[in-house]
Protein backbone atom coordinates (compact mmCIF):
# COMPACT_ATOMS: atom_id res chain seq x y z
CA UNK A 1 0.00 0.00 0.00
CA UNK A 2 2.93 2.08 0.38
CA UNK A 3 3.38 4.54 -2.53
CA UNK A 4 6.80 5.84 -2.87
CA UNK A 5 6.56 9.17 -4.51
CA UNK A 6 9.25 9.25 -6.72
CA UNK A 7 12.40 6.84 -7.44
CA UNK A 8 14.59 9.89 -5.67
CA UNK A 9 15.94 8.28 -3.03
CA UNK A 10 17.53 5.24 -3.05
CA UNK A 11 16.87 3.46 0.17
CA UNK A 12 18.39 0.48 0.63
CA UNK A 13 21.73 1.08 -1.53
CA UNK A 14 24.74 -0.29 0.71
CA UNK A 15 23.12 1.39 3.84
CA UNK A 16 22.42 -0.91 6.99
CA UNK A 17 19.00 -1.15 8.84
CA UNK A 18 18.51 -0.43 11.98
CA UNK A 19 14.77 -0.24 12.64
CA UNK A 20 12.84 -2.81 10.54
CA UNK A 21 9.23 -3.19 11.63
CA UNK A 22 6.96 -5.80 10.22
CA UNK A 23 3.15 -6.46 9.95
CA UNK A 24 2.53 -4.25 12.69
CA UNK A 25 -0.66 -4.39 14.14
CA UNK A 26 -1.98 -2.46 17.60
CA UNK A 27 -5.73 -2.29 18.61
CA UNK A 28 -6.92 -0.78 21.42
CA UNK A 29 -10.50 -2.61 22.31
CA UNK A 30 -12.13 -2.57 18.80
CA UNK A 31 -10.24 0.35 17.59
CA UNK A 32 -7.58 -0.44 15.31
CA UNK A 33 -4.55 2.35 15.84
CA UNK A 34 -2.25 -0.02 13.64
CA UNK A 35 -2.90 -2.06 10.76
CA UNK A 36 -0.40 -3.64 9.08
CA UNK A 37 2.08 -1.40 9.30
CA UNK A 38 5.44 -2.32 7.32
CA UNK A 39 8.61 0.72 7.99
CA UNK A 40 12.42 0.24 7.33
CA UNK A 41 14.87 3.26 9.10
CA UNK A 42 18.61 3.07 8.16
CA UNK A 43 21.70 4.22 9.61
CA UNK A 44 22.19 7.75 10.62
CA UNK A 45 18.60 8.43 8.86
CA UNK A 46 16.15 11.11 10.03
CA UNK A 47 12.66 9.57 9.52
CA UNK A 48 9.64 12.29 9.91
CA UNK A 49 6.61 10.66 10.72
CA UNK A 50 3.52 13.01 10.14
CA UNK A 51 0.08 12.17 10.29
CA UNK A 52 -3.15 13.45 11.93
CA UNK A 53 -3.38 13.73 15.66
CA UNK A 54 -4.68 10.61 17.03
CA UNK A 55 -3.80 8.62 13.91
CA UNK A 56 -0.60 6.62 16.08
CA UNK A 57 2.59 7.92 15.91
CA UNK A 58 2.73 7.79 19.73
CA UNK A 59 1.44 4.52 19.65
CA UNK A 60 4.39 3.56 17.12
CA UNK A 61 7.39 4.62 18.23
CA UNK A 62 5.96 3.38 22.16
CA UNK A 63 5.83 0.19 20.50
CA UNK A 64 9.34 0.87 19.35
CA UNK A 65 10.91 1.52 22.77
CA UNK A 66 8.50 -1.51 24.32
CA UNK A 67 5.94 0.87 26.29
CA UNK A 68 3.12 -0.12 24.10
CA UNK A 69 3.32 -4.21 23.30
CA UNK A 70 1.71 -4.68 20.04
CA UNK A 71 -1.01 -7.28 19.08
CA UNK A 72 1.01 -8.36 15.83
CA UNK A 73 4.05 -8.06 13.80
CA UNK A 74 7.77 -7.45 14.47
CA UNK A 75 10.18 -5.13 15.31
CA UNK A 76 13.69 -5.27 15.01
CA UNK A 77 15.92 -3.05 16.12
CA UNK A 78 19.60 -3.53 15.05
CA UNK A 79 18.53 -7.33 14.76
CA UNK A 80 16.79 -7.99 17.94
CA UNK A 81 12.85 -8.15 17.54
CA UNK A 82 11.91 -6.34 21.08
CA UNK A 83 8.25 -7.88 20.50
CA UNK A 84 9.69 -11.61 21.93
CA UNK A 85 11.91 -10.42 24.23
CA UNK A 86 12.46 -10.83 27.99
CA UNK A 87 11.78 -7.79 30.48
CA UNK A 88 15.73 -7.71 30.99
CA UNK A 89 16.70 -8.19 27.61
CA UNK A 90 14.42 -4.84 26.64
CA UNK A 91 15.94 -3.29 29.66
CA UNK A 92 19.88 -3.49 27.51
CA UNK A 93 18.17 -2.85 24.29
CA UNK A 94 16.32 0.40 26.01
CA UNK A 95 20.10 1.98 26.73
CA UNK A 96 20.60 2.07 22.98
CA UNK A 97 17.26 4.08 22.29
CA UNK A 98 16.37 7.59 23.37
CA UNK A 99 12.84 8.80 23.48
CA UNK A 100 12.04 12.57 23.75
CA UNK A 101 8.31 12.26 24.81
CA UNK A 102 5.98 14.80 23.75
CA UNK A 103 5.40 16.02 27.76
CA UNK A 104 9.34 15.76 28.35
CA UNK A 105 8.77 13.73 31.47
CA UNK A 106 11.12 15.33 33.61
CA UNK A 107 11.17 14.41 37.03
CA UNK A 108 9.59 16.90 38.49
CA UNK A 109 11.16 16.53 42.40
CA UNK A 110 14.33 16.22 41.51
CA UNK A 111 16.93 18.60 40.40
CA UNK A 112 18.08 19.04 36.69
CA UNK A 113 21.19 17.07 37.35
CA UNK A 114 19.62 14.18 39.39
CA UNK A 115 17.36 14.26 36.64
CA UNK A 116 20.23 13.21 34.72
CA UNK A 117 22.13 11.43 37.42
CA UNK A 118 19.18 9.13 37.03
CA UNK A 119 19.69 6.90 33.99
CA UNK A 120 23.27 7.04 34.63
CA UNK A 121 23.28 5.30 38.12
CA UNK A 122 20.43 2.82 36.59
CA UNK A 123 22.35 1.71 33.61
CA UNK A 124 25.91 2.16 34.43
CA UNK A 125 26.70 0.03 37.74
CA UNK A 126 30.40 0.59 38.73
CA UNK A 127 30.23 4.36 37.57
CA UNK A 128 31.89 6.91 39.63
CA UNK A 129 30.68 9.98 41.48
CA UNK A 130 33.70 11.89 39.22
CA UNK A 131 32.88 10.15 35.95
CA UNK A 132 29.24 10.86 36.47
CA UNK A 133 29.39 14.56 36.89
CA UNK A 134 31.63 14.66 33.80
CA UNK A 135 28.96 13.29 31.80
CA UNK A 136 26.70 15.54 33.74
CA UNK A 137 28.24 18.51 32.16
CA UNK A 138 28.95 17.17 28.94
CA UNK A 139 25.87 16.53 28.10
CA UNK A 140 24.21 19.90 29.65
CA UNK A 141 26.79 21.65 27.45
CA UNK A 142 25.79 19.93 24.60
CA UNK A 143 22.14 21.61 24.83
CA UNK A 144 23.89 24.65 25.94
CA UNK A 145 22.34 24.69 30.10
CA UNK A 146 25.60 23.84 32.12
CA UNK A 147 24.07 26.66 34.31
CA UNK A 148 20.74 25.54 35.13
CA UNK A 149 22.46 22.08 36.84
CA UNK A 150 21.15 23.20 40.41
CA UNK A 151 18.22 23.82 39.53
CA UNK A 152 14.47 22.49 39.76
CA UNK A 153 12.56 21.99 36.46
CA UNK A 154 9.71 24.30 37.67
CA UNK A 155 12.26 27.20 37.66
CA UNK A 156 12.61 26.35 33.49
CA UNK A 157 10.88 27.16 30.05
CA UNK A 158 9.01 24.94 28.53
CA UNK A 159 12.19 25.38 25.66
CA UNK A 160 14.83 24.76 28.54
CA UNK A 161 13.05 21.78 29.43
CA UNK A 162 12.50 19.90 25.80
CA UNK A 163 16.75 20.77 25.77
CA UNK A 164 17.26 19.50 29.21
CA UNK A 165 14.62 15.83 28.25
CA UNK A 166 17.60 15.65 25.25
CA UNK A 167 20.25 16.10 27.42
CA UNK A 168 18.64 13.38 29.78
CA UNK A 169 19.14 11.09 26.65
CA UNK A 170 22.07 11.67 25.08
CA UNK A 171 24.02 11.08 28.57
CA UNK A 172 23.17 7.44 28.06
CA UNK A 173 25.16 8.17 24.13
CA UNK A 174 22.17 5.94 21.95
CA UNK A 175 22.49 4.42 18.77
CA UNK A 176 18.95 5.73 17.96
CA UNK A 177 16.18 8.69 19.00
CA UNK A 178 12.65 8.79 18.91
CA UNK A 179 11.38 12.26 19.34
CA UNK A 180 7.38 13.23 19.72
CA UNK A 181 6.69 16.14 18.60
CA UNK A 182 9.47 18.05 19.61
CA UNK A 183 8.74 21.72 18.69
CA UNK A 184 5.20 21.25 19.14
CA UNK A 185 3.66 23.96 21.99
CA UNK A 186 7.02 26.33 21.40
CA UNK A 187 7.69 29.25 19.97
CA UNK A 188 8.83 29.79 16.67
CA UNK A 189 12.96 30.97 17.70
CA UNK A 190 12.68 27.99 20.34
CA UNK A 191 11.74 25.69 17.69
CA UNK A 192 14.12 26.41 15.12
CA UNK A 193 16.92 26.11 18.31
CA UNK A 194 15.42 22.23 18.88
CA UNK A 195 15.87 21.47 15.24
CA UNK A 196 19.03 22.93 15.69
CA UNK A 197 20.05 20.57 18.19
CA UNK A 198 18.43 17.54 16.66
CA UNK A 199 20.77 17.53 13.28
CA UNK A 200 23.90 18.74 15.79
CA UNK A 201 23.32 15.38 17.82
CA UNK A 202 23.00 13.64 14.76
CA UNK A 203 26.47 14.95 13.26
CA UNK A 204 27.64 14.55 16.62
CA UNK A 205 26.80 10.80 18.02
CA UNK A 206 26.06 9.38 14.75
CA UNK A 207 22.29 8.63 15.74
CA UNK A 208 19.40 7.35 13.70
CA UNK A 209 16.25 9.06 14.45
CA UNK A 210 12.53 8.68 13.80
CA UNK A 211 10.79 12.51 14.70
CA UNK A 212 7.40 12.92 14.75
CA UNK A 213 6.47 16.63 13.84
CA UNK A 214 3.27 18.21 12.18
CA UNK A 215 5.41 21.41 12.11
CA UNK A 216 6.02 21.98 8.16
CA UNK A 217 9.24 24.12 9.27
CA UNK A 218 10.69 21.04 11.33
CA UNK A 219 9.64 18.59 8.81
CA UNK A 220 11.48 20.71 6.27
CA UNK A 221 15.09 21.06 8.59
CA UNK A 222 15.03 17.89 9.83
CA UNK A 223 13.94 15.24 7.28
CA UNK A 224 15.97 12.76 5.01
CA UNK A 225 13.06 10.69 4.23
CA UNK A 226 9.02 11.67 5.58
CA UNK A 227 6.30 8.99 6.40
CA UNK A 228 2.76 10.17 5.63
CA UNK A 229 0.90 7.92 8.30
CA UNK A 230 -2.93 7.55 7.28
CA UNK A 231 -5.39 4.62 8.45
CA UNK A 232 -3.00 2.71 10.59
CA UNK A 233 -0.15 2.30 8.55
CA UNK A 234 2.15 4.05 5.62
CA UNK A 235 0.25 5.64 2.71
CA UNK A 236 3.27 7.27 1.67
CA UNK A 237 7.01 7.79 1.45
CA UNK A 238 9.40 10.61 0.38
CA UNK A 239 11.52 12.95 0.50
CA UNK A 240 10.30 16.94 1.83
CA UNK A 241 10.62 18.07 -1.79
CA UNK A 242 8.65 15.15 -3.24
CA UNK A 243 5.57 15.60 -0.73
CA UNK A 244 5.89 19.52 -1.41
CA UNK A 245 4.72 18.76 -5.16
CA UNK A 246 2.92 16.05 -4.92
CA UNK A 247 -0.70 15.96 -5.95
CA UNK A 248 -2.06 13.92 -3.55
CA UNK A 249 -4.78 15.03 -1.42
CA UNK A 250 -4.28 13.56 1.81
CA UNK A 251 -0.69 15.59 1.37
CA UNK A 252 -1.40 18.35 0.50
CA UNK A 253 -3.20 19.00 3.78
CA UNK A 254 -0.22 19.44 5.27
CA UNK A 255 1.12 22.24 3.43
CA UNK A 256 -2.08 24.45 4.21
CA UNK B 1 -29.88 2.49 37.80
CA UNK B 2 -27.55 4.95 39.07
CA UNK B 3 -27.05 2.98 42.19
CA UNK B 4 -26.01 -0.52 39.99
CA UNK B 5 -23.68 1.67 38.22
CA UNK B 6 -21.76 2.92 41.99
CA UNK B 7 -22.11 -0.94 42.89
CA UNK B 8 -20.64 -2.14 39.80
CA UNK B 9 -17.74 0.29 39.85
CA UNK B 10 -17.18 -0.09 43.20
CA UNK B 11 -16.41 -3.83 42.49
CA UNK B 12 -14.66 -3.21 39.40
CA UNK B 13 -12.21 -1.19 41.76
CA UNK B 14 -11.99 -3.67 44.32
CA UNK B 15 -11.12 -6.29 41.31
CA UNK B 16 -8.53 -4.04 39.67
CA UNK B 17 -7.22 -3.08 43.57
CA UNK B 18 -6.76 -6.87 43.97
CA UNK B 19 -4.83 -7.46 41.16
CA UNK B 20 -2.59 -4.31 41.46
CA UNK B 21 -2.40 -6.01 45.30
CA UNK B 22 -1.09 -9.44 43.88
CA UNK B 23 1.68 -7.24 41.54
CA UNK B 24 2.86 -5.74 44.57
CA UNK B 25 3.73 -9.21 46.31
CA UNK B 26 4.29 -10.54 42.32
CA UNK B 27 7.72 -8.18 42.05
CA UNK B 28 7.74 -5.57 44.67
CA UNK B 29 10.07 -7.65 47.12
CA UNK B 30 12.22 -9.04 43.81
CA UNK B 31 15.88 -8.27 43.79
CA UNK B 32 17.78 -5.53 43.72
CA UNK B 33 15.91 -3.84 46.29
CA UNK B 34 15.48 -0.22 45.94
CA UNK B 35 16.64 0.57 49.83
CA UNK B 36 17.74 4.10 49.26
CA UNK B 37 14.24 5.17 47.60
CA UNK B 38 12.67 2.82 50.87
CA UNK B 39 14.56 5.04 53.43
CA UNK B 40 13.53 8.38 51.49
CA UNK B 41 9.79 7.47 51.72
CA UNK B 42 9.68 6.47 55.17
CA UNK B 43 11.43 9.70 55.91
CA UNK B 44 9.48 11.82 54.14
CA UNK B 45 6.11 10.37 55.31
CA UNK B 46 6.90 9.76 58.76
CA UNK B 47 8.28 13.86 58.71
CA UNK B 48 5.09 14.70 56.73
CA UNK B 49 2.50 13.46 59.25
CA UNK B 50 4.08 13.95 62.57
CA UNK B 51 3.35 16.76 63.33
CA UNK B 52 -0.54 16.48 62.17
CA UNK B 53 -0.94 13.39 63.93
CA UNK B 54 0.78 14.38 67.23
CA UNK B 55 -1.88 17.05 67.72
CA UNK B 56 -4.77 15.54 66.73
CA UNK B 57 -4.13 12.62 69.20
CA UNK B 58 -3.38 15.25 72.07
CA UNK B 59 -6.59 16.98 71.62
CA UNK B 60 -8.52 13.70 71.37
CA UNK B 61 -6.87 12.01 74.52
CA UNK B 62 -7.96 15.06 76.23
CA UNK B 63 -11.79 15.60 74.73
CA UNK B 64 -12.23 12.20 75.26
CA UNK B 65 -11.21 12.26 78.98
CA UNK B 66 -13.79 15.61 79.62
CA UNK B 67 -16.67 13.90 78.00
CA UNK B 68 -16.60 10.67 79.75
CA UNK B 69 -15.96 12.50 83.36
CA UNK B 70 -19.24 13.11 83.65
CA UNK B 71 -21.22 9.85 83.18
CA UNK B 72 -18.05 8.33 85.26
CA UNK B 73 -18.81 10.56 88.15
CA UNK B 74 -22.89 10.15 87.79
CA UNK B 75 -22.07 6.49 88.70
CA UNK B 76 -19.44 6.96 91.01
CA UNK B 77 -16.55 5.56 89.56
CA UNK B 78 -14.82 8.80 88.37
CA UNK B 79 -11.37 6.82 90.06
CA UNK B 80 -11.53 4.51 87.04
CA UNK B 81 -11.16 7.34 84.10
CA UNK B 82 -7.46 6.65 83.37
CA UNK B 83 -8.36 3.45 82.79
CA UNK B 84 -11.23 3.91 80.78
CA UNK B 85 -9.81 6.44 78.79
CA UNK B 86 -6.65 4.46 78.29
CA UNK B 87 -8.38 1.55 76.98
CA UNK B 88 -9.95 3.26 74.72
CA UNK B 89 -7.60 5.27 73.05
CA UNK B 90 -5.11 2.12 72.74
CA UNK B 91 -7.61 -0.86 71.47
CA UNK B 92 -9.79 1.58 69.11
CA UNK B 93 -9.40 5.86 69.20
CA UNK B 94 -5.71 6.30 69.19
CA UNK B 95 -5.05 3.66 66.08
CA UNK B 96 -8.38 4.64 64.31
CA UNK B 97 -7.89 8.49 63.82
CA UNK B 98 -4.09 8.41 63.97
CA UNK B 99 -4.66 6.05 60.42
CA UNK B 100 -7.27 8.29 59.07
CA UNK B 101 -5.18 11.55 59.33
CA UNK B 102 -2.55 9.64 57.87
CA UNK B 103 -5.15 8.57 54.97
CA UNK B 104 -5.93 11.68 54.66
CA UNK B 105 -2.28 13.47 53.91
CA UNK B 106 -0.61 10.33 53.06
CA UNK B 107 -2.73 8.47 50.76
CA UNK B 108 -4.02 11.56 49.48
CA UNK B 109 -0.35 12.70 48.27
CA UNK B 110 1.11 9.85 47.16
CA UNK B 111 -2.60 9.34 44.97
CA UNK B 112 -1.35 13.26 43.69
CA UNK B 113 2.39 12.66 43.50
CA UNK B 114 2.32 8.97 40.96
CA UNK B 115 -1.13 10.33 39.44
CA UNK B 116 1.01 13.57 38.34
CA UNK B 117 4.03 11.41 37.26
CA UNK B 118 1.61 9.52 35.47
CA UNK B 119 -0.46 12.05 33.12
CA UNK B 120 3.42 13.90 32.56
CA UNK B 121 4.66 10.72 31.27
CA UNK B 122 7.16 10.29 34.18
CA UNK B 123 6.79 6.81 34.65
CA UNK B 124 6.91 6.27 31.22
CA UNK B 125 10.44 7.79 31.06
CA UNK B 126 11.60 5.42 34.34
CA UNK B 127 10.56 2.77 32.59
CA UNK B 128 12.83 3.10 29.24
CA UNK B 129 15.39 4.59 31.58
CA UNK B 130 15.67 1.06 32.85
CA UNK B 131 14.21 1.62 36.02
CA UNK B 132 11.24 -0.96 36.98
CA UNK B 133 8.64 2.32 38.26
CA UNK B 134 6.13 -0.08 39.81
CA UNK B 135 9.15 -1.42 42.15
CA UNK B 136 10.75 1.93 42.28
CA UNK B 137 7.70 4.48 43.23
CA UNK B 138 5.09 1.93 44.23
CA UNK B 139 6.78 -0.73 46.28
CA UNK B 140 8.84 1.35 47.74
CA UNK B 141 5.75 3.74 48.74
CA UNK B 142 3.61 1.24 50.12
CA UNK B 143 6.33 -0.72 52.06
CA UNK B 144 7.54 2.61 54.11
CA UNK B 145 3.58 3.33 54.90
CA UNK B 146 3.73 -0.36 56.50
CA UNK B 147 6.67 0.68 58.38
CA UNK B 148 6.06 4.03 59.55
CA UNK B 149 2.15 3.66 60.68
CA UNK B 150 2.67 1.26 63.11
CA UNK B 151 5.35 3.75 64.64
CA UNK B 152 3.61 7.05 64.46
CA UNK B 153 0.77 5.24 65.94
CA UNK B 154 2.69 3.63 68.63
CA UNK B 155 3.90 7.60 69.16
CA UNK B 156 -0.03 8.49 68.91
CA UNK B 157 -1.09 6.37 71.35
CA UNK B 158 1.35 8.04 73.82
CA UNK B 159 0.19 11.47 73.47
CA UNK B 160 -3.03 11.05 73.36
CA UNK B 161 -2.88 9.52 76.77
CA UNK B 162 -0.50 12.43 77.84
CA UNK B 163 -3.75 14.44 76.32
CA UNK B 164 -5.68 12.65 79.02
CA UNK B 165 -3.32 13.40 81.58
CA UNK B 166 -4.11 17.16 80.99
CA UNK B 167 -7.79 16.51 80.85
CA UNK B 168 -7.82 14.82 84.18
CA UNK B 169 -5.94 17.30 85.84
CA UNK B 170 -8.18 20.54 84.32
CA UNK B 171 -10.52 18.74 87.18
CA UNK B 172 -9.01 17.09 89.74
CA UNK B 173 -4.62 16.26 90.28
CA UNK B 174 -2.96 13.45 89.83
CA UNK B 175 0.55 12.72 89.05
CA UNK B 176 2.13 11.54 85.47
CA UNK B 177 3.38 8.38 87.22
CA UNK B 178 0.41 6.92 88.97
CA UNK B 179 -1.39 8.02 85.85
CA UNK B 180 0.56 5.71 83.46
CA UNK B 181 1.15 3.32 86.21
CA UNK B 182 -2.94 3.08 86.80
CA UNK B 183 -3.62 2.77 82.99
CA UNK B 184 -0.34 -0.24 82.62
CA UNK B 185 -1.48 -2.13 85.13
CA UNK B 186 -4.70 -2.75 84.19
CA UNK B 187 -3.56 -3.22 80.41
CA UNK B 188 -3.18 -6.57 79.05
CA UNK B 189 -1.34 -8.00 76.30
CA UNK B 190 -4.62 -8.67 74.78
CA UNK B 191 -5.51 -5.21 74.82
CA UNK B 192 -2.42 -4.18 72.84
CA UNK B 193 -1.60 -6.65 70.71
CA UNK B 194 -4.20 -6.90 68.50
CA UNK B 195 -4.82 -3.54 67.72
CA UNK B 196 -1.09 -2.82 67.19
CA UNK B 197 -1.10 -5.59 64.50
CA UNK B 198 -4.26 -4.49 62.84
CA UNK B 199 -1.72 -1.08 62.00
CA UNK B 200 -0.13 -2.53 59.58
CA UNK B 201 -2.97 -2.89 57.81
CA UNK B 202 -4.00 -0.12 57.97
CA UNK B 203 -0.43 1.40 56.47
CA UNK B 204 -0.54 -1.09 54.38
CA UNK B 205 -3.99 -0.50 52.74
CA UNK B 206 -3.07 3.21 52.93
CA UNK B 207 -0.18 3.25 50.29
CA UNK B 208 -1.56 0.72 48.43
CA UNK B 209 -4.70 2.29 47.54
CA UNK B 210 -2.72 5.80 47.17
CA UNK B 211 -0.78 3.90 45.19
CA UNK B 212 -3.17 2.44 42.74
CA UNK B 213 -5.21 5.47 42.79
CA UNK B 214 -2.31 7.33 41.36
CA UNK B 215 -0.87 4.70 39.31
CA UNK B 216 -3.91 4.93 37.40
CA UNK B 217 -4.89 8.44 37.00
CA UNK B 218 -6.37 9.44 33.81
CA UNK B 219 -4.67 12.12 31.86
CA UNK B 220 -6.37 15.95 31.73
CA UNK B 221 -6.24 18.15 34.92
CA UNK B 222 -9.32 16.27 36.66
CA UNK B 223 -7.45 13.07 36.89
CA UNK B 224 -4.98 13.96 39.36
CA UNK B 225 -7.36 15.84 41.60
CA UNK B 226 -9.81 12.26 41.33
CA UNK B 227 -7.31 9.95 41.88
CA UNK B 228 -6.22 11.78 45.31
CA UNK B 229 -9.53 12.13 46.42
CA UNK B 230 -11.05 8.75 45.39
CA UNK B 231 -7.34 7.18 47.06
CA UNK B 232 -8.59 9.30 50.58
CA UNK B 233 -11.88 8.24 49.74
CA UNK B 234 -11.00 4.66 49.31
CA UNK B 235 -8.77 4.19 52.34
CA UNK B 236 -10.51 5.47 54.78
CA UNK B 237 -13.72 3.45 53.88
CA UNK B 238 -11.13 0.16 54.12
CA UNK B 239 -9.93 1.68 57.55
CA UNK B 240 -13.19 0.95 58.93
CA UNK B 241 -13.40 -2.05 57.08
CA UNK B 242 -10.32 -3.65 58.39
CA UNK B 243 -11.11 -2.45 61.70
CA UNK B 244 -14.24 -4.12 61.60
CA UNK B 245 -12.54 -7.53 60.43
CA UNK B 246 -10.22 -6.97 62.89
CA UNK B 247 -12.38 -7.08 65.76
CA UNK B 248 -14.53 -10.07 64.79
CA UNK B 249 -11.18 -11.87 64.70
CA UNK B 250 -10.30 -11.11 67.72
CA UNK B 251 -13.70 -12.05 69.33
CA UNK B 252 -13.62 -15.65 67.54
CA UNK B 253 -10.02 -16.44 68.20
CA UNK B 254 -11.00 -15.16 72.37
CA UNK B 255 -8.40 -13.08 72.46
CA UNK B 256 -11.04 -10.15 73.75
N1 LIG C 1 -3.22 3.39 26.27
C1 LIG C 1 -4.21 3.58 25.40
N2 LIG C 1 -5.44 3.04 25.62
C2 LIG C 1 -6.43 3.21 24.74
N3 LIG C 1 -6.34 3.93 23.63
C3 LIG C 1 -5.16 4.52 23.35
C4 LIG C 1 -4.04 4.38 24.22
N4 LIG C 1 -2.99 5.05 23.69
C5 LIG C 1 -3.46 5.60 22.55
N5 LIG C 1 -4.75 5.27 22.34
C6 LIG C 1 -5.55 5.67 21.17
O1 LIG C 1 -4.78 5.45 20.04
C7 LIG C 1 -4.97 6.49 19.11
C8 LIG C 1 -3.63 7.02 18.66
O2 LIG C 1 -3.02 7.71 19.72
P1 LIG C 1 -1.63 8.45 19.56
O3 LIG C 1 -0.64 7.52 18.98
O4 LIG C 1 -1.30 9.02 20.89
O5 LIG C 1 -1.96 9.60 18.53
P2 LIG C 1 -0.94 10.63 17.88
O6 LIG C 1 -0.80 10.22 16.46
O7 LIG C 1 -1.60 11.96 17.98
O8 LIG C 1 0.34 10.57 18.64
C9 LIG C 1 -5.83 7.53 19.78
O9 LIG C 1 -7.12 7.44 19.24
C10 LIG C 1 -5.85 7.14 21.22
O10 LIG C 1 -7.12 7.39 21.77
MG1 LIG D 1 1.19 11.79 20.02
Amino acid sequence: MENSLTGSINLTEGRKAVIIIENLSKQFGNHKVLVNLNLTVFEEENVVILGKSGCGKSVLIKCIIGLIKPQRGHIFVTGTDITSIKYDKMDQMRTKIGFLFQSNAIYDSMTVRENLEFPLRRNRVNISQDQINKLVCEALENVGLLHTIDMMPSELSGGMLKRIALARIIILKPKIILYDEPTSGLDPVTAAEIENLILELKKKYHTTSIIISHDMNCVKKTADRVILLLDGSCYAAGTYADFQNSNDINIKQFFQ
Amino acid sequence: MKLTMTVLQFLEDTGNLSRFTARYFAIGFRKPFETRELFRQCYNIGYKSFTLVSLTSLIIGLVLTMQLRPSLVKYGVESRLPIMVGIAIIREIGPVVAALIFAGKIASSIGAELGSMKVTEQIDAMEVSGTNPFKYLVATRVLACTIMLPILIVMADAIALVGAFIGINIQGVTSLRLFFSEIFNSLELTDILPSYIKTYFFGFVIGIVGAYKGYNAVKGTRGVGNAANSAVVLASVLIFIIDLLAVQITEILGLN
